[in-house]
């Protein structure tokens, strides 16, 4: 993604003309991007890339990791828990075999009466101890990780599990509110009146999985994600991510959701919620800053940094200044 | 002991030898151990057949993306084929039902109730249970609660008729979130099952403490009898819990208490804490009488005694205890504190340790043994391969930041159904080839059994393992839909459960050529390694054994 370094580098040297400017910028720039969608104000959603954060057909293991944590976590799945269990099946297994060849009733016609043997009853107490603390070490570790608090200033997103659709609060942003329904399925009774079928926009990801409001985030920043739920208890999943938190009506968990890369990040609803539980599934798009600000200003009385940009008022009129430089590097960065 | 054996001698004459009631006082007055434990095993044949017919629907329905067979089903049970969230609402219905039949009235009613019943009090030397009335009222209880149960399918439960909460019922979707008397009904169940099985615990313990014959010391019972008493001390300590929690909910939904309700100072997490503090015990208690089926078995076949006699009875007693303070590792996703979280990732994987040396020392049994593989054999060594994948898979779950990602997913579904489907339902299998003849008085088919074996193995295997793939996709559990990356593995595991099924049918076609074509079978028709006080009766024994008490010589095997 060296493209979305450009489009970050290119937001930087835009910082310095004044964030209002920048955000002008990016809001003026989004129809030159959408060019194979009628326009929707200064956003475009990101088309999802095939395999990223989706899961793939026929696929044996863990999705892809865009977060360090899902990174760590991955590793002690794949690289320390699998072999582990993997070796400790096939020891069972041989030494199953192992038995039912040397010791069935031709091989071995005269039974031994040997009960006891308390070294190896020792051994195979302590062996397993050691195999556990060895895998308890970087397991706590691993936890420890993912409770650390968000720093100061983290931007906070208020995820809210509905029966059966999420809403997403952004109070660092003017406190506007996002609503996200699955697409309907072709072919399939309607889930949720009034929204598109899946597959009628070039953009929309798989079909059970896309949404026609994504929750939008910055990625490579440290976000708050305070979630609730109005309801029933509902769970907050991203598996490319590593995330799942339940939504708890009357409680509010939070956790710091930090993702590296620009992309889109499909999950679903992980805790029984009533009939259309399956139903209501997650997409997270995560958009370099500069752009993530654009999309921010698509909505009434959006904030940023604590300031109502004055550029956020003119930018509909202005939306022709399609010559901005800005406009290449943002769609490279799709 | 002597008087004792003497008031049973004396109570005996008073009868003809084997007089037996008639058929009405026989099966529904019923004292007798015996024919409760009959009646436990064919009620337990009968709701599992119904549990097994609704997963045969579910894997129908996940075999494609997309709803293809909810809506013609919808309507047996009241629903209006047109609604959609109805429609939805009866998979939700479906998968409450297959988890609380085949967990309260498939499982425990066979394993403990028709194996414990039938053989604890022989395998100890005593005449009966120690409270026969009782154990009557605890049979029934089990038979009303499951008429609650299916009376609740066809009441309305919020979106459509019956329970749609899971076998968990986790408020407040189970109060709030679940108005009409279905969930009412699915409580109810609980309640009149829960009390049936807290009466047979108390009977299990009452027996096995009391009733040993004269020098069948503690450390002398078979590990069977083990087995049944810490499952019984679980179900004491752990189904009162599940009692008052679920007394909670029906509080909640119907007398406006808030136990559950954060608009009034509740707290839906707590509902959670109480539920799996007697969730957790609970999936030990479908499993350790299994682990004392296969400890009988292996050490017959092996022709020898079981290794390690008092590790194994006391890794049961420590899997019985941990088992009580590993609740939290089914909430790690509720938002739990830091603290907690390592604290029950910890726990949790204590429990590994008692569990290896049960594995360790059953193959070590059958070290240095002369082997014979019949049928029961057959499916004991399966259990311990298939009991190891779902082993190893929970210790994958034990901690916390991992299961992050597979938490409430199909790695979880597969996890947890290698242990019971392929472990729980593997030893019953076990047991009952074990011990069919004994019960009938007829052997089965070698063949057939051995037969169902391999077909089951096959058919279970395709079912669940891919199911591991599917979780660690990210497939979350208690959908009826879900996305076309997820097609291939599901589709493969629905044609797991045709050949399942397959093997059902053999092993109903084996239990027809037993009544109808099957040899008589002897007293002790496993030979030499059969040493346990069953092989010393009749097959079928009598109507009541035991009437002068066997005696437990210094030398008796385990």
């Amino acid at each position: 993604m060296t493209s979305g370094k450009n489009a970050s580098a290119f937001g930087k040297s835009l910082k310095a003309l004044g964030l209002s400017l920048a955000s002008f910028l990016a809001v003026a720039a989004a129809p030159a991007l959408a060019q194979d969608a009628p326009a929707a104000g200064s956003y475009t959603p990101m088309k999802p890339t095939e395999g990223v954060g989706m899961p793939v057909p026929e696929g044996l293991g863990l999705q892809d990791q865009y977060s360090k944590i899902g990174e760590y976590g991955a590793w002690i799945h794949n690289d320390v828990l699998l072999p582990i269990i993997t070796i400790i099946t096939l020891l069972v297994l041989i030494l199953l075999i192992v038995v039912m060849v040397r010791f069935n009733r031709r091989a071995n016609p005269v039974a031994s009466k040997t009960s006891h043997n308390t070294l190896i009853e020792v051994i195979w107490t302590l062996v397993p101890v050691l195999i556990l603390i060895g895998i308890a070490v970087p397991s706590i570790d691993l936890i420890a990780k993912q409770y650390k608090p968000a720093p100061k200033g983290a931007l906070t997103i208020k995820v809210t599990g509905n029966q059966w659709f999420w809403t997403y609060g952004y109070p660092d942003n003017g406190d506007f509110e996002v609503v996200s329904n699955m697409l309907n399925v072709p072919g399939q009774p309607t889930i949720n009146n009034g929204v598109r079928e899946v597959g009628s926009e070039p953009w929309d990801g798989p079909s059970h999985l896309e949404v026609d409001n994504r929750m939008v985030v910055p990625a490579g920043e440290p976000i708050r994600l305070q979630i609730t739920a109005a309801d029933v208890i509902h769970s907050f999943a991203v598996p490319s991510l590593w995330f799942k938190l339940d939504a708890v009506p009357g409680r509010i968990n939070e956790k710091v959701l930090m993702i590296e890369k620009p992309g889109v990040y499909y999950g679903q609803c992980s805790e029984l919620c009533g009939a259309k539980h399956g139903y209501m599934p997650i997409a997270v798009e995560a958009l370099p800053r500069d752009k993530y600000d654009a999309w921010v200003l698509t909505h009434p009385g959006a904030v940023i940094d604590g300031q109502k940009p004055a550029a956020a008022e003119a930018a509909a009129p202005a939306a022709d200044a399609s010559e901005a430089p800005a406009a290449d590097a943002i769609a490279e960065a799709e | 002991m002597a008087t004792t054996a003497e008031h049973f001698q004396a109570h005996a004459e008073d009868h003809h030898h084997d007089h037996k009631p008639g058929f009405f006082a026989r099966w529904f007055m019923s004292t007798n151990h015996k024919d409760i434990g009959t009646m436990y095993l064919i009620f337990a044949i009968f709701a599992g057949i119904i549990g097994g017919a609704v997963s045969g629907v579910m894997r129908l329905e996940l075999a494609e993306p997309g709803i293809q067979y909810l809506q013609y089903i919808s309507p047996l049970v009241g629903d209006d084929p047109s609604n959609f969230n109805a429609t939805l609402h009866l998979w939700n219905v479906l998968i409450t039902a297959h988890g609380l039949i085949m967990v309260f009235f498939m499982v425990m009613p066979a394993i403990i109730g028709g194996f414990g019943n039938w053989f604890v009090p022989i395998m100890i030397g005593a005449p009966d249970m120690a409270f026969p009335r009782m154990n009557n009222i605890s049979f029934w209880l089990t038979v009303a609660g499951f008429c609650s149960l299916m009376a609740s399918a066809f009441v309305p439960g919020g979106t459509g008729m019956g329970a749609g909460t899971g076998w968990t019922v986790y408020a407040p979707l189970s109060t709030t979130g679940s108005p009409g008397p279905a969930v009412d009904f699915g409580i109810f169940a609980l309640h009149l099952s829960g009390a049936g099985s807290i009466m047979g615990a108390i009977n299990f313990i009452t027996t096995i403490f009391n009733m040993r014959a004269p020098g069948m010391t503690m450390h002398k019972m078979p590990l069977f009898v083990w087995s049944v008493l810490v499952t019984a001390f679980l179900l004491l300590l752990s189904l009162p819990v599940l009692a008052a929690a679920i007394t909670m909910l029906l509080t909640d939904r119907n007398f406006g208490t808030t136990f559950f309700d954060p608009s009034g100072g509740g707290d839906p997490v707590l509902y959670q804490h109480l539920f799996w503090f007697f969730g957790h015990p609970e999936v030990y208690i479908m499993i350790l009488p299994g682990f004392g089926i296969i400890s009988q078995i292996i050490s017959t076949f092996s022709k020898k005694p079981v290794f390690g006699y008092l590790g194994m009875a006391y890794a049961m007693v420590a899997i019985g205890v941990v088992g009580f303070i590993v609740w939290a590792h089914h909430m790690y996703a509720t938002g739990l504190s830091v603290n907690t979280k390592m604290y029950f990732t910890a726990a949790t994987m204590v429990i590994a340790v008692p569990t290896g040396i049960k594995i360790f020392s059953w193959i070590a049994t059958m070290w240095g043994g002369s082997m014979e593989f019949k049928s029961p054999m057959v499916w004991a060594i399966g259990f311990i391969f298939l009991f190891t994948v779902g082993g190893v898979t929970g210790v994958v779950l034990a901690n916390g930041g991992v299961d992050d990602v597979l938490h409430d997913t199909y790695y979880v579904v597969a996890h947890f159904h290698y242990v019971l489907s392929l472990g729980a339902v593997t030893a019953l299998f076990a047991g009952f080839y074990y011990w069919f003849p004994k019960m009938s008085g007829k052997m089965h088919s070698e063949f057939l059994a051995n037969l169902h074996f391999a077909v089951f193995f096959v058919g279970v295997n395709m079912i669940f393992f891919p199911m591991h793939f599917l979780g660690l996709q990210g497939m979350p559990r208690r959908y009826p839909d879900y996305a076309e990356a997820y097609h291939y593995w599901n589709q493969f595991a629905t044609h797991g459960y045709e050949i399942m099924a397959v093997s059902i049918l053999i092993w109903f076609v084996n239990i027809i050529y037993a009544y109808t074509a099957g040899k008589k079978a002897e007293d002790n028709y496993w030979g030499e390694g059969a040493t346990t006080l069953e092989w010393t009766l009749s097959s079928p024994p009598p109507f009541h054994q035991f009437e002068t008490l066997p005696v437990i010589e210094e030398a008796a095997h385990h």
